[in-house]
């Protein structure tokens, strides 16, 4: 692989894999939080609270990013008292676009949790409050678990999801080598510049190599966790 | 305090009413009724999944329910071990986790000791590691009630744990329960369309019919009331205790004391002077007016009728042994060819290779 690509190539790559590694893993709890609130509980609001969940399905990317850029840009209230206080800083680093990245594919994650949490058996949860489960203890003894297909199918459909994102990323932090271009920006990098084109065949070929990846390992690990779960 | 259960729960145009006790004391009370009767949402009430509309449930003394005084007991708090009809095991959970569920969430702790004991007691200890998924139906209704069991509850639901089982297994499991009920000490209540099941594990029946209690009493009272018979799909038949007064081994038989008369049996292994429960079907019942001569049947036993229901080609004739009660299955033509009355004295002509057994201590 080393071979076949340039180093800021790799650089792409790596970072590509850290975004969409660091979105999903910090999204996926909140996501389960959400699909948990959305499957089991009613309440008013709920189709509210249902839309904004998958608002960023029809949301352009380029708004979100917009948004998020005046919204956590260094000189808007909220981006400046997260920096003062915290030192944390979204626009122009890495972080911001694991952030944008987290946004736009929450609504997989929510969605194939919700799906998961709402084929299981009801009657499971009645056998476990006769035998002294009580709400926290069947979310972590039975939900959860009972979720982990629909939780995998979630964070590798996301994960597939976070290494294509464009929009979001360039508008609200920007096309940094190193910093913030991962494998689509590096590509859009590549077309701009005179002579890029074998750059840019390179990057594209690998896109669709971790696309393919990505895919084949969702259905076998969807396949192993349903096995494990006697479903 | 009056300790019992009381509910009435309207949903849609079914109501249900019912008052019976339950819980005072160890032993089998079936809820005995067709489908649709209302025994399942008793179950619920009583285990807490469902909130009746008005409800009194004591226990033991304690009050789990009292919808007037707005006392409701979680679900999770009342420590009673419901086997559902569906077992309900964790698929994600090996057989010993699964067992282990109540266990460890119990409110009154048990002995480690126990697990081991109701392990045994069910026959699961080459099944501690295997999922649900790989389990036979009688042996993932084995595990649902060793789960039941070990979560040291103070009285078990049983909402018709056969009823998804063929023959079979039923009779696989059957001993099991009949063990379990030997020597455990928890009250049951046992859920079931089954007069087969009731008559092998019940002491107390309790007759539920559209939402009402139409009968309660033992299960030798009731089960040969006629009334009971004609209404509510019971196959008719007698379940009655009788004393092992020997064997005959030579022929494969035993000889059973039962009202000071002696019956003869199918071999049952248990040792003289055990007490075993029998059921001898109302149509195994011959009626003779006068003692037979040269039949093969082995049982003739001088019986009194006590009372004669007639319905569609059929007639049930209850019969008095002494202080126990048979009920034979005749045509009306035979009732009338016979001028069967009510107080006359006949003879009870029973086969010997229908009488169902059952060991009870």
């Amino acid at each position: 692989m080393a071979g076949f690509l340039t180093e800021p190539e790799l650089v792409a790559l790596g970072l590509s894999l850290r975004v969409a590694l660091v979105a999903v893993l910090c999204s996926l709890p909140i996501a389960f939080l959400s699909a948990l609130v959305l499957a089991r509980c009613q309440f008013r609001g709920k189709t509210l609270v249902d839309g904004l969940i998958h608002l960023p399905l029809v949301l352009p990317p380029v708004a979100l990013g917009y948004l998020l850029l005046i919204s956590l840009g260094t000189r808007a209230p909220l981006g400046a008292f997260l920096l003062q206080n915290f030192g944390i800083r979204f626009v122009f680093s890495w972080t911001g676009a694991a952030l944008a990245s987290a946004i736009l594919t929450f609504p997989f994650q929510v969605r194939a949790i919700r799906l998961s949490l709402e084929a299981q058996d009801r009657g499971l949860a009645e056998a476990a409050e006769t035998l002294g489960a009580g709400p926290f203890d069947r979310v972590m003894s039975l939900y959860l678990p009972l979720a982990v297909p629909g939780i995998l199918a979630g964070a590798v459909t996301a994960f597939a999801a976070c290494l294509g994102e464009f929009g979001a990323i360039i508008t609200f932090v920007s096309n940094i080598p190193g910093e913030t271009q991962t494998i689509p920006l590096a590509i859009y990098a590549a077309i701009q510049s005179p002579g890029g084109e074998a750059a840019a065949a390179r990057l594209a070929a690998l896109s669709i190599l971790l696309a393919l990846a990505g895919l084949v390992f969702a259905d076998i690990v969807a396949r192993r966790a349903r096995a494990a779960l006697g479903q | 305090m009056s300790a019992g259960i009381s509910l009435r729960h309207r949903l849609g145009a079914f109501e249900l009413d019912v008052a019976f006790k339950f819980g005072d004391e160890p032993g089998v009370t079936a809820l005995f009724g067709p489908s649709g009767a209302g025994k399942s949402t008793v179950i619920n009430a009583i285990a807490g999944l469902l909130k009746p509309q008005f409800g009194r449930i004591v226990l033991n003394g304690e009050t789990l329910l009292d919808t007037e005084r707005g006392v409701s007991v979680a679900a999770r708090a009342r420590r009673l071990g419901v086997v559902f009809q569906d077992t309900r095991l964790f698929p994600h959970l090996d057989v010993e986790s699964n067992l282990l569920y109540g266990w460890r969430r119990a409110l009154v702790k048990t002995e480690p000791s126990r697990i081991a004991a109701v392990t045994t007691l069910l026959g699961l200890e080459g099944l501690l590691r295997r999922r649900p998924r790989t389990l036979s139906g009688g042996e993932r209704s084995r595990v649902a009630l060793g789960r039941a069991l070990l979560m040291n509850p103070r009285a078990l639901l049983l909402d018709e744990p056969l009823a998804a089982l063929d023959s079979a297994l039923k009779a696989e499991i059957l001993p099991y329960l009949e063990r379990l009920v030997r020597e455990t000490k928890i009250p049951m209540l046992y859920v079931s369309h089954s007069l087969d099941e009731v008559a092998r594990l019940a002491d107390r029946m309790i007759v539920i019919d559209k939402g009402r209690v139409a009968a309660e009493g033992s299960v030798f009272e009731l089960t040969a009331r006629l009334d009971l018979i004609a209404g509510h799909e019971l196959l008719p038949g007698a379940v009655l205790e009788a004393k092992i007064a020997g064997h005959d081994e030579a022929h494969g038989l035993t000889e059973l004391e039962l009202a000071g008369e002696l019956l003869v049996v199918p071999r049952i292994a248990r040792p003289k002077d055990d007490i075993v429960r029998i059921r001898i079907d109302a149509q195994d019942v011959m009626l003779a007016l006068v003692r037979p001569d040269g039949v093969s049947a082995n049982n003739i036993l001088p019986v009194l009728i006590t009372a004669i229901k007639e319905e569609g080609a059929n007639a049930d004739v209850q019969l008095a042994l002494n202080d126990a009660r048979l009920v034979a299955r005749i045509t009306r033509r035979s009732l009338e060819r016979l001028a069967l009355k009510e107080g006359a004295r006949v003879f009870a002509v029973i086969k010997s290779v229908t009488v169902g057994g059952r060991e009870h201590s």
